[in-house]
């Protein structure tokens, strides 16, 4: 037997705390967020009926910001950065590197077990450090395709 | 003391004008626009009307409202350039194969691709063909030819209240589509098509059949028959330039060309519309008499319908059981009139002409259907009809007019008049008060533009209260007062789009507001040269009866010109909540719609699961939702749902369930 139950109470409280309030459409969804680390389309509907609002709306909020996801997110979240100075550093060669080691397709960013995430970001403010890939909340400057690689074996190790 | 501004050099008043756009184009000046409509609200993204103001640079004309003393230039080489980089952006990122789009001629990108003189992209084609959206009868999307204006997300919104359409994503990842990227058939669309209507582009198109009547017409095995509806008259001269010429003269050149084109027989669905005038009075009678079902909606709009279907299940008692006047033109074409025009039944094909979207659907409407058959073949808008004459070469203009044929062409002006907002108001006061309904009537005032017109009248010693509405979105405000019982309303007509049928989403493309005047003094005054004006005048409506329907709401007239209505989900969500591995359980459906939630299903989740006091003999669910909204917290147990749910209600009915 699953018991999904506190979740959907979880859900519930949030709209409670946040009185049912259409304007607060963005702070219900990061809290959502927060409880299923993602946003399931099914809770999405769920709100959008209890804020008497139309789910096109909730939809398109939920994909203009690049924080909200709609796919479940892996155990470990790897960030790497695009910025200008990372992107001159070759962070291409980096997310090229990782998604081999990972065995992700083109426009895959979660790995089938679920173990691993990654994600483009536009800038970390660590543009000394270039390039820059944090990994769940360690940041690790002067990446190379070599260090990702033997960082994600670390990690893997580390479960 | 006027307030002045100079635009082009040229001193000009002002008064209460809301923004530049609005004074620019009173000076004839066509500055370009795709997101702009009066009706809705303003938007400023398609970044076409971009006019320089001196001391401020290059700003929006319609979303800067006039001041003292500007200096406005519309038309300066920096403008001209912008608004030529604008549409070669678009173009750039646009299914460019013009020549086979339905919109190619009416569609604005491609008008302005030609006034700015654009020759050629100087940027990277990057578009990529998506599939279309084929999923219902009544519409077409092409997200490839979209310009992200969002006219059709804020008509949706704005006017009716809907909110089907969206944005989703940003940059360049931006478009518009329903959510859940769901299609339009699995969406809360009613199908009223304005979207279409406002859409500059190619982008949303009603869905054509036209081409399966070409194929019917070449049959020599099949005879075809075909009805125009009311509003087609009002509107088919604008694609042809013939605007000058009154109702009967522009229905006649239809028959003409329907002739020409092989129909075997042309039919007005104002004959049916008389007779739905006949019902919908008798039905109205009928429940003022007992007072039940009260206020009654008036059922002719399809889209109006569904929606009520969607969103106020608790008022589908409250629509006339009556079809629409394609509905009755459906059953009586299939089931009378082969016999009375002796065509055998397997050869007849039926075709009906409408204004509208949303009929495409009815005429699928299972409730529509006689043992899985459906009553009209081919549903044409008016758009589809002038295409069709176009394309068998006939010059409209120069048609001569020629007589509907008979018995379904012979109508009053009431059932002409069906096309306007007010119409059916005003021709079932026809009926019921007996009256020729000219201009001098006390029931004028169901004519006219505004959203909600409400009036009392007296009939008898009784004082009814009605309402005309068009726009759902003054729909649901008038439910919601009704619910609310803060109106009430004896008699209550509805046209989801402005204007009613004459302003239908089949109707020949109109931005400018004063089209939708013009199309509905067309009616009015095609009714004053009538020589009938009440339904029940109409000699050969008289005659169906007689020989077939007996008397209006009779058991016959019932089986052959009433229907039914049902609930239709807006849209479903489960949410599972517990899962039983065992394979006997018990199912629960828990509705978690907003009106339960706020009457308490999250307390009855609670107690039947929050200390684990089923164990694993129960499945549940959470759902949106099972649509006993004023009756909640509903609750569904192996299939039997039960209303007004407490905690422990639910839970002694799940211990009932677990005896058996």
């Amino acid at each position: 037997m699953t018991s999904n139950y506190s979740k959907f109470e979880a859900v519930c409280c949030i709209l409670e705390e946040n009185n049912f309030d259409k304007s607060k459409l963005i702070p219900i969804l990061q809290s959502v967020q927060e409880e299923y680390r993602y946003l399931p389309a099914e809770i999405m509907s769920f709100i959008s009926s209890s804020l008497d609002m139309s789910p096109a709306i909730v939809y398109g909020v939920a994909t203009f910001y690049s924080h909200f996801t709609l796919n479940p997110k892996g155990e470990n979240i790897i960030k790497v950065c695009n910025g200008t100075a990372c992107h001159v550093k070759k962070s291409a060669a980096i997310i090229d590197a990782m998604r081999k080691k990972l065995g992700l397709k083109e426009n895959e960013n979660t790995t089938k077990d679920m173990l691993f995430t990654i994600e483009t970001v536009a800038c970390l403010g660590a543009c000394g450090l270039a390039p820059v890939v944090v990994i769940n909340e360690n940041v690790h400057g002067q990446m190379t395709a070599e260090k990702i690689v033997k960082l994600i074996d670390e990690t893997m190790g580390a479960k | 003391m006027g307030k002045y501004l100079t635009i082009n050099g040229k001193k000009l008043e002002f008064r209460d004008e809301r923004n530049l756009l609005e004074i620019i184009r009173k000076e004839h000046i066509d500055l370009p626009t795709f997101c702009y409509h009066s009706e809705l609200s303003i938007h400023g993204s398609c970044r076409l009307c971009m006019v320089e103001i001196a001391g401020r640079g290059v700003m929006s004309a319609c979303s800067t409202p006039p001041e003292l003393d500007m200096e406005i230039k519309t038309n300066t080489e920096q403008l001209i350039e912008i608004r030529k980089i604008t549409i070669e952006l678009l173009l750039a990122n646009h299914d460019r194969e013009c020549t086979m789009c339905a919109k190619s001629e009416s569609c604005k990108l491609q008008s302005l691709a030609r006034r700015l003189g654009i020759e050629e992209v100087r940027f990277k084609n990057i578009f990529h063909k998506e599939s279309k959206d084929i999923s219902t009868y009544a519409l077409v999307r092409d997200n490839g030819k979209c310009v992200l204006c969002g006219d059709c997300v804020r008509f949706c919104d704005e006017i009716q209240s809907i909110g089907a359409l969206g944005f989703a994503g940003r940059g360049w990842r931006a478009k518009i589509c329903l959510s859940f990227e769901r299609n339009l058939e699995s969406s809360e669309c009613v199908y009223c098509g304005q979207c279409s209507r406002v859409c500059p582009t190619g982008a949303i198109l009603p869905k054509t059949e036209f081409r399966g009547v070409w194929k019917a017409l070449s049959d020599k095995k099949k005879k075809v028959i075909v009805a125009i509806a009311p509003a087609v008259r009002a509107a088919i001269g604008e694609v042809f330039g013939v605007t000058e010429e009154n109702g009967t003269e522009i229905a006649g050149k239809i028959v003409t060309a329907l002739r020409s084109m092989g129909f075997a027989k042309v039919f007005d669905i104002s004959f049916t519309a008389d007779m739905t005038i006949i019902e919908e009075a008798n039905e109205f009678l009928e429940r003022l008499g007992k007072g039940d079902d009260m206020p009654m909606f008036t059922s002719c709009c399809p889209a109006w319908v569904r929606f009520v279907e969607q969103y106020y299940p608790d008022f589908i008692k409250n629509i006339s059981t009556c079809r629409s006047p394609q509905g009755m033109y459906g059953s009586i074409a299939r089931r009378i009139m082969p016999e009375v025009l002796g065509i055998p039944k397997e050869e007849l094909v039926i075709v009906s002409v409408m204004p509208c979207t949303a009929k495409k659907y009815e005429a699928r409407r299972s409730e529509l259907a006689k043992d899985g058959v459906i009553d009209i073949d081919y549903v044409i808008t008016t758009q589809e009809l002038a295409l069709m004459i176009e394309e068998a070469g006939l010059r409209f203009g120069n048609l001569e007019a020629s007589a509907f044929d008979m018995p379904l062409g012979f109508k009053t002006g009431g059932g002409i008049i069906f096309g306007n907002s007010g119409g059916v108001t005003e021709a079932v006061l026809r009926n019921v008060m007996n009256t020729n309904g000219d201009e001098s009537e006390e029931f004028n005032f169901v004519r006219g533009e505004n959203g909600v017109r409400e009036a009392k009248l007296k009939v008898g010693t009784r004082e009814l209260k009605l309402a005309v509405v068009h726009g759902l979105k003054n729909a649901r405000k008038v439910l919601r007062d009704i619910r609310a019982d803060k109106k009430r309303y004896d008699f209550v007509e509805v046209m989801a789009c402005p204007g009613g049928c004459i302003g239908g989403a089949g109707q020949p493309v109109y931005s400018d507001l004063a089209v939708r005047k013009k199309r509905s003094k067309v009616l009015y005054e095609n009714d004053k040269i009538m020589e009938l004006h009440k339904p029940q005048d109409n000699p050969y409506v008289q005659k169906i009866y007689k020989d077939y329907l007996e008397n209006p709401g009779s058991k016959k007239a019932h089986e052959y010109l009433h229907t039914t209505f049902k609930y239709r989900k807006r849209f479903k969500a489960t949410l599972e909540i517990f899962k039983s591995h065992l394979e006997k359980s018990i199912n629960i459906n828990v509705c978690v719609g907003n009106n339960c939630l706020r009457k308490g299903s999250k307390e009855i989740l609670k107690h039947i699961i929050g200390d684990n006091k089923f164990k694993d003999n129960v499945n549940v669910q959470a759902l949106i939702c099972l649509e006993k909204c004023s009756n909640g917290p509903a609750v569904k147990i192996n299939g039997k749902t039960f209303e007004h749910c407490t905690p422990g209600s639910v839970e002694n009915a799940i211990k009932e369930e677990l005896k058996k």
